[in-house]
C-alpha cells in the first residue's frame, strides 16, 4: 500500500468527471424530468376538468331531457284534447246530417203521399163513374155528369 | 496462477500487486518489476492499472448517461432512459431528503460517486486470474516477464483511488464551510466547540482542547471515508484470491461469496454517496 501520483490523477480524474457530469449529464436529465412531471400534472389537471365538464354537461342533458318530456306530454295532452273535440264535432255533425236526412225523408214522404192522394182522387173519379155507368147504364152522359163526379173527386 | 507455479503468498502478492509506473532511483523511467521497486519510486510514480480502470469506467458512466441525457424525451421513456432516470431520481431524492441547503454541485457529484464507484466495485466480480492474466499474456508479447507483469484490476483496492475521491470531498468540504460561514466561522467552528467558558480566560486555555478534538474529528471524514470503501473492496478482493486457491472447489465458494459481493459493492458505493452529502449537509449548516 504505496500512496503515490495516483491519488492525484484520481483526485483529477474525480473532479473532471463531477464537473462533465454536473455540466453535461444532470441538467438534461433533470429538466425532461420535471417537464414530464409538468406535463403529467397538467394532465392530471385536464383530466379532472373533463370530469367536471362531464358531469355538468350530463346534469344539462337531464335537465333537457326531462324539459322536452314536460313538452311532450303537454302536446299528447294538446292532442288528445283535440281529438276529443274532433269526436265532438263529428258527432254534432252526424247528428245534425242524420235529422236533416230524416226531415227531408219525411218531406218526401209527404209528397209521395200526396201523390198518391193525387192518383187515388183520378182513379176513384173513373171508377166511380164506371160503377155509375154500369149501375145507371148509359143513362148518364158522360160528359154531363163529369164535371160534377170530378168536383166529387176532388172533395175526397 | 501466475508465473511459474510461485507459492501461495507469492500468488496472492502477486494479485495485490499495483502496475507501478514510475521514476526507479536506480533503473530509471519504467515498470517496476517488484514490489519492492514499486516502493522505492517513491510518491512519483502511478499505478496504470487504477488510473486505466477507473477512468474507463468513469468513461463508461459518463458516456452511458450522457448518451441518455442528449435524447432524453418527455414523452414515455424507454430502456435506458427509464435506468438513468431511476438512478437521478435516487440520487436526487437522497440528497433532497439529507442537504437543505442549495447547491448544483451536491446532486450530480453524488451520482458520479455512486455511479463511478459502484462500477469500480463491481470489477471485482471478475474472476480475480482472467484480466490479470490477459496482462500476462500482452506483457509477454512484448517482450515482459510474466511473473513481473502486475495488474490489479478494481481500482477501489487502491488505496489511491479511494483517498484520491475523499480528499476531493474533503476539499470540498471546506470549501463549503467557508462559503457558508466565513473563514472566521469555520475557525470558530473548529475552536469554540464542543467546549465553551463565558470566562475568556478559561475559554483561551480551552481553545486547544477544542482544536484537537474538531481536528481530529474533521480529518477523521476523509480518512474514514476512504478507508471503508478500500478497506471493505480489499477484504473481498483477498477473499475472492484466497477462493481461487482452493481448487475445484472455489466455483461454488466463488459464486457465494460473489453474490454476498453483490451486496457490499453497491452498500459500498451507496454509504460513501450518503456520507458525502451528509458532510457536506454538516458543512453548509450553522451550528
Amino acid at each position: 500500500m504505496n500512496l503515490n501520483l495516483t491519488l492525484i490523477g484520481q483526485a483529477i480524474a474525480f473532479a473532471v468527471f463531477v464537473w462533465f457530469c454536473m455540466k453535461f449529464v444532470w441538467p438534461p436529465v433533470m429538466q425532461a424530468l420535471q417537464e414530464r412531471q409538468k406535463k403529467i400534472a397538467d394532465g392530471l389537471d385536464a383530466a379532472s376538468r373533463a370530469t367536471r365538464d362531464l358531469e355538468l354537461a350530463e346534469e344539462q342533458a337531464a335537465e333537457q331531457l326531462k324539459e322536452s318530456k314536460e313538452q311532450a306530454a303537454e302536446i299528447i295532452e294538446q292532442a288528445h284534447k283535440r281529438a276529443n273535440q274532433m269526436i265532438e264535432e263529428a258527432r254534432d255533425n252526424a247528428r245534425l246530417e242524420g235529422e236533416r236526412m230524416i226531415e227531408s225523408a219525411r218531406g218526401e214522404i209527404e209528397q209521395e203521399t200526396q201523390r198518391a192522394k193525387e192518383e187515388l182522387r183520378a182513379q176513384v173519379a173513373t171508377l166511380a163513374i164506371q160503377g155509375a155507368e154500369r149501375i145507371l147504364d148509359s143513362s148518364i152522359d158522360e160528359a154531363k155528369h163529369r164535371e160534377l163526379v170530378d168536383k166529387l173527386a176532388a172533395e175526397l | 496462477m501466475a508465473g511459474n507455479n510461485p507459492t501461495s503468498s507469492e500468488y496472492i502478492q502477486h494479485h495485490l500487486q499495483n502496475m507501478t509506473f514510475g521514476l526507479h532511483p536506480e533503473n530509471g523511467l519504467g515498470l517496476a518489476h517488484s514490489p519492492q521497486e514499486a516502493q522505492e519510486m517513491g510518491f512519483w510514480a502511478i499505478h496504470l492499472d487504477t488510473m486505466g480502470w477507473s477512468i474507463g469506467l468513469g468513461i463508461l458512466f459518463l458516456w452511458l448517461f450522457r448518451m441518455v441525457a442528449k435524447t432524453a424525451t418527455t414523452s414515455v421513456p424507454s430502456g435506458m432512459q427509464n435506468f438513468v432516470e431511476m438512478m437521478v431520481e435516487f440520487v436526487d431524492n437522497s440528497v433532497r431528503e439529507t442537504f437543505h441547503g442549495k447547491s448544483k454541485l451536491i446532486a450530480p457529484l453524488s451520482l458520479t460517486i455512486f455511479c463511478w464507484i459502484f462500477l469500480m466495485n463491481l470489477m471485482d466480480l471478475v474472476p480475480v486470474d482472467f484480466l490479470p492474466m490477459l496482462a500476462q499474456k500482452i506483457g509477454a508479447w512484448f517482450g515482459a516477464d510474466p511473473a513481473h507483469v502486475y495488474f490489479k484490476v478494481v481500482p477501489t483496492t487502491d488505496v489511491n483511488a479511494t483517498l484520491g475521491m475523499s480528499l476531493s470531498v474533503f476539499a470540498l468540504i471546506i470549501f463549503y464551510s467557508i462559503r457558508e460561514k466565513g473563514f472566521s466561522g469555520f475557525v470558530a467552528e473548529l475552536t469554540l466547540h464542543p467546549f465553551n467558558a463565558s470566562n475568556p480566560f478559561v475559554q483561551a486555555l480551552l481553545i486547544p482542547v477544542n482544536f484537537l478534538l474538531e481536528a481530529v474529528t474533521l480529518l477523521a471524514k476523509p480518512v474514514s471515508l476512504a478507508l471503508r470503501l478500500f478497506g471493505n473492496l480489499y477484504a473481498g478482493e483477498l477473499i475472492f484470491i484466497l477462493i481461487a486457491m482452493v481448487g475445484l472447489w472455489q466455483l461454488p465458494l466463488h459464486f457465494a461469496w460473489a453474490t454476498f459481493h453483490i451486496l457490499i459493492i453497491t452498500l459500498q458505493a451507496f454509504i460513501f454517496m450518503m456520507l458525502t452529502i451528509v458532510y457536506l449537509s454538516m458543512a453548509t449548516e450553522k451550528h
